[in-house]
């Protein structure tokens, strides 16, 4: 049963109604149910369309904020590890090496930051209705897609302004992203439902972020770390897509298959288990936020 | 089976209490909530039925409810009427049984949830619309009829933080009643916007309750339920003590608030949930200005009422709402609202007095609803603390009619006649 066959004044011939029983539930029930997010697709769309639009709404600089933050962080690395600690960029300018991973990583960190305080700003909702709550997590990741496909259209005009032309590696692009949100959303995932009995989770949040950009090969080559350590780093997903990211915008010539593989398994760890946390909780959040 | 809207067998919920009791935990609490064990659970104390730690607010409740069917649930504060409207719109799982409802389910739980100050109207009609589970198209649908009910054309696309609250309300709630869900559940939304609208909306569920629905109502005004319901169902302590026509349901609950309020109000367990508990409510009586009677006060004289607590608190504030036998709001004395003739007296002892002179109330029966403050704090709350009757008297020189007046209050007045 749906709402198409709705009449203005409700006499239409409705198909007969389903039936659901609401009854205690345990093990998988929502979160992986198809059926459940496909009936809520409209308010799932609703919720991504919201986050885009509140994201910039009574900002002076709009989505300017989606490339300055990058691009600062760019100068500031620039700055202190490519001029005074000449931390080495296997041979390209230290600005565009950087920017490559900057990019990624700063749709990854907002989204981690964002998206685990999700079910906690969106309280007054969760409380009183039903949707998947899983909408509120997932809808961070996507509205981001905005700010990260800016931030592209801005990396790829630097790498052409420095002469640099893009090879094919380019259309594995779309592949490091998925390994990037399917990691995000393992994590939000899990964080967010975290937060809803555990307010801590919003202290360490920051801490957290800031570790793990500096465990990521963001100011510094994976290549300064050695073999078999530097494919095992990989297990943090953010190493693949990060080394990922330069070679296939800055066209550098070794693609990093074993990191991106290392870190797309990880990721798809990260991505099970978080769901199937968020999914034993989700029936209980009600309760405790 | 194919007329039943919703069925419940032996629906039951529970809380466990200590951390969800107030707000929200933190590790370093539960782990030492852990550590104190039981120590820490009877710091929790909460007030209804207890079961070492857990509190049923919902228990073994079975009830079938048949299409097209117009219910009031009806019950004291924490009787489960909100947890059984929870259950039904999925937001909390039950603990035990389980509930078969047939058909869309739609709630107006309370307006405005889910309006984002940020968004334009337009923008939070299709976002509301859509997290109460309305279909892009439908929406779309009932547009202009959902702003035309709301009367706010002109601000829809104006950002909702620069609505007034008013505005805000009507357009929540318009959103809301264009549902077109086969069950509504309505949680004690009619009482917003100002009295024409009030009107409005209730004429707008009336519609809805005869289009052949089927609506669960929830509300303290009786009156309402009275005027929207064929069927009320009282529960209490989380199970069904009446099922039967409306005004018979009213009636019996009538008669608990009568029970409850002649007990010891320190054993009643139907307390605002909000409240921290360093001061309860204790007694709560009214008399009339020279002593007399407990609880029968004369039109036109004054009258004292007296709530008695267990804690005299600073900065305490009360709040005395009255209301008629049907949950019809009276008047509101607030001591938050100051005025010259108010006085703190530090030999008074843990009570507080309210005079109303000249008492311009019609003959009948009230009672009294009280919230207690302090501290800065919600410490207690109970509706129908009291109960009084008010004697015919004099009110102004004129005597107050004794039967078939309308409305609760006497007025003060002077006629000019040819």
């Amino acid at each position: 049963m749906n709402a198409d066959a709705v009449s203005p004044h409700g006499e239409a011939v409705r198909p007969v109604p389903e039936t659901t029983r609401l009854k205690p539930t345990s093990g998988f029930s929502r979160v992986l149910s198809p059926h459940e997010l496909w009936r809520y697709r409209d308010l799932a769309l609703q919720i991504a369309a919201r986050d885009i639009t509140v994201r910039y709404r009574q900002t002076a600089l709009g989505a300017a904020w989606a490339i300055l933050q990058p691009v600062g962080f760019m100068v500031v690395f620039s700055l202190f590890f490519g001029r005074v600690a000449g931390v080495s960029s296997d041979g390209l300018p230290y600005a565009l090496f950087s920017l490559a991973a900057l990019v990624p990583w700063t749709y990854f960190a907002n989204s981690l930051l964002l998206g685990s305080e999700s079910l906690v700003a969106n309280s007054a909702l969760v409380a009183k209705i039903y949707f998947p709550r899983i909408f509120m997590p997932a809808g961070v990741l996507a509205a981001g897609f905005v700010d990260l496909g800016v931030s592209l259209v801005i990396l790829f005009a630097i790498v052409l302004i420095y002469g640099i032309v893009p090879t094919a590696a380019v259309l594995m692009l779309p592949l490091l992203v998925l390994i990037m949100v399917a990691a995000g959303l393992g994590v939000t995932a899990a964080l967010s439902a975290v937060n809803v009995r555990y307010r801590d989770v919003r202290y360490v949040i920051p801490f957290a972020i800031q570790m793990w950009l500096f465990a990521s090969p963001i100011a510094y080559p994976s290549s300064l770390i050695s073999e078999p350590w530097r494919t095992l780093s990989a297990i943090n997903p953010m190493v693949g897509v990060v080394e990922g990211f330069r070679w296939a915008t800055l066209g550098t010539a070794d693609a990093p298959w074993a990191l991106i593989g290392v870190s797309a398994a990880s990721a798809l760890v990260l991505l099970v288990a978080g769901l199937a946390y968020f999914d034993r909780v989700e029936r209980s959040f009600a309760d405790y936020i | 089976m194919a007329n039943v809207a919703i069925k419940t067998n032996g629906l039951g919920k529970s809380y466990q209490l200590g951390l969800s009791r107030r707000g929200y935990g933190t590790l370093r609490e539960s782990i030492v909530d852990t550590a104190k064990g039981s120590f820490g659970r009877l710091a929790g104390r909460r007030r209804e039925q207890h079961e070492g730690d857990t509190l049923w607010a919902l228990r073994d409740l079975s009830l079938t409810i048949e299409r097209g069917e117009v219910v009031g649930l009806i019950g004291h504060n924490g009787a489960g009427k909100s947890t059984l409207l929870k259950i039904l719109s999925r937001i909390v799982e039950p603990t035990t049984g389980y509930a078969d409802v047939t058909g869309r389910t739609g709630a107006l739980l309370e307006v405005g949830t889910g309006f984002h100050p940020e968004l334009t109207g337009r923008e939070n009609v299709f976002l509301n619309g859509a997290i109460l589970g309305m279909r892009r198209a439908e929406i779309r649908a009932r547009f202009d009829e959902i702003v035309a009910f709301a009367e706010i054309e002109r601000f829809l696309d104006t950002p909702v933080k620069r609505y007034s609250s008013g505005m805000s309300v009507r357009l929540a709630f318009a959103v809301a009643a264009h549902l077109e869900p086969e069950i509504l559940l309505v949680d004690e939304v009619l009482a917003v916007g100002d009295a024409a609208f009030q009107r409005k909306s209730l004429g707008k569920m009336n519609e809805v309750a005869e289009a052949g629905r089927t609506v669960i109502f929830v509300s303290h005004n009786l009156a309402i339920l009275q005027a929207l319901c064929q069927r009320g169902v009282l529960l209490e302590r989380g199970r069904v003590v009446t099922d039967a026509p409306v005004n018979e349901a009213i009636d019996s609950y009538l008669r608990t608030l009568e029970r409850a309020a002649g007990g010891d109000l320190l054993e009643r367990t139907d307390r605002d949930s909000r409240g921290y508990d360093e001061s309860l409510i204790k007694r709560v009586e009214i008399r009339d200005g020279d002593g007399g009677l407990a609880d029968t006060v004369v039109a036109g004289r004054a009258a004292t009422v007296t709530v008695e607590v267990t804690e005299a608190l600073p900065m305490m504030e009360c709040r005395l709402a009255i209301h008629n036998t049907l949950g019809h709001p009276v008047a509101t004395l607030d001591s938050e609202v100051s005025a010259p003739v108010d006085g703190r007296d530090p030999e008074i002892g843990a009570r507080i007095e309210c005079v109303v002179e000249d008492l311009p109330l019609l003959p009948g029966r009230y009672r009294i609803d009280v919230l207690l403050k302090g501290k800065r704090q919600i410490q207690d709350g109970l509706q129908a603390a009291c109960f009084f009757d008010v004697e015919p008297g004099v009110v102004a020189d004129r005597p107050t009619p004794i039967a078939g007046a309308d409305g609760d209050v006497v007025l003060a007045h002077r006629w000019r006649l040819p």
